[in-house]
């Protein structure tokens, strides 16, 4: 954790990529990255292929993705892109995550649009929607297992399933009230240091 | 202009996207089907359902809901909307995180973080089940869902894609 972010950037630096490069590596991720599991395709092509982060920077920079609001993949590719090339690179490095998918919804969207009472259109993406259900079910357990494990984890993951899903409340407040209540919960204490978590991080989807 | 409304409301969702796009999908469903009545549940479960088919990103399903709401011009007002302010934050933030390096701060705010954000996936889930496991089908769909849990959560190595597509295909059977 001591250097994770000079080290890409300097060595990004020395390998001078091409805005063309960066567009077309976040293309080949954005374009193949299917049903989840994106950090996985991120990290072989961005650590093993590319070499732009060592693995250290890696997950430093996918803790950053985290902790802001957004997704994932297009907060890595902007973050990784700016560390390569600048704003320029961050723009590259997000159109080329989100085109296929963008062409691919568009397409379909349009279709959709054009074919709502179409039966067997209506049956298959209700299949889809409903194996989805299985799915994000399964992602939110894998990562949220450990949370599972600790009394006040678990308190705290109830206490925002009940308010958002069952009362209704708006995103905003619970963020604002449940979010400062759960860091004053776990505010630094000199005596028991508290490790970042991370375990869950490959698992997150291509939400 | 419809189309600046789609912009304001996907912004504020972008900002609110904290644990990503499945954590933001309750609030995303409560504005566009409950307030804002631009979609029905069902089509809300659709433009969802196209997002899971899509390479990428799930949440680029936010196009389809602006081109439903207002044609080209919202498909790319919630494009920008949901995506901009999320990515001038990250480009931000990480400019300035190594600042913070040391702050035992920073790991409280993502220990504290962690759970809300289960809980806030939870609740995404439970968003969509809701329009997914509805009315005269729920009994197979439910059933659908249970199959691809189990075969994630306790299989090994399974492909979530050829399970999403076996979804679609299994309900141009059973759920015409």
């Amino acid at each position: 954790m001591d250097e994770p972010i000079e080290n890409p950037k300097s060595e990004a630096n020395k390998l001078k990529v091409s805005l063309r490069e960066i567009f077309l590596t976040f293309l080949i991720i954005g374009a193949t990255s299917f049903g989840g599991g994106v950090v996985a395709y991120l990290r072989s092509s961005l650590v093993t292929e590319k070499k732009w982060l060592d693995d250290e920077g890696f997950l430093a920079a996918l803790e950053i993705s985290q902790a802001l609001p957004g997704l994932n993949a297009t907060n890595m590719s902007v973050i990784v892109g700016d560390r390569l090339r600048g704003i320029p690179g961050a723009v590259a490095g997000f159109l080329g995550m989100t085109l296929p998918g963008a062409i691919f919804v568009f397409v379909l969207g349009f279709f959709y649009a054009s074919n709502s009472g179409n039966t067997w259109l209506n049956a298959a993406l209700k299949g889809v929607g409903a194996a989805s259900v299985g799915l994000l079910l399964a992602v939110t357990l894998q990562i949220g297992h450990k949370q599972l494990e600790h009394l006040l984890d678990v308190a705290l993951v109830a206490l925002t399933l009940i308010l958002v899903s069952f009362l209704h409340v708006p995103l905003a407040y619970v963020l604002l009230t449940v979010g400062p209540l759960a860091i004053l919960l776990y505010r630094p204490h000199p005596a028991r240091p508290l490790t970042p978590d991370r375990s869950g991080l490959d698992k997150k989807p291509a939400d | 202009m419809k189309a600046f409304n789609i912009l304001g409301v996907f912004s504020l969702l972008s900002i609110l996207a904290i644990g990503g796009g499945t954590a933001v999908l309750p609030e995303m469903k409560q504005m566009t089907v409950g307030y804002e009545h631009w979609l029905t549940d069902p089509q809300f479960r659709d433009i969802y359902a196209i997002g899971q088919l899509a390479p990428g990103p799930n949440m680029l399903m936010v196009i389809v809901i602006g081109y439903h709401v207002a044609g080209f011009a919202g498909a790319l007002a919630a494009f920008v909307g949901f995506f901009a302010p999320a990515c001038i934050i990250a480009v931000v933030v990480s400019r300035v995180w190594d600042h913070f390096e040391g702050s035992a701060w920073r790991t409280s705010i993502q220990r504290g973080m962690a759970p809300i954000v289960v809980g806030l996936m939870l609740a995404g889930t439970i968003a969509i089940a809701r329009t997914a496991i509805v009315g005269k089908d729920s009994e197979i769909c439910l059933a659908f869902a249970a199959v691809v849990f189990v075969a994630l959560y306790f299989g090994k190595k399974v492909n979530p894609a050829l399970l999403i597509l076996a979804g679609g295909l299994l309900g141009l059977i059973f759920l015409r």
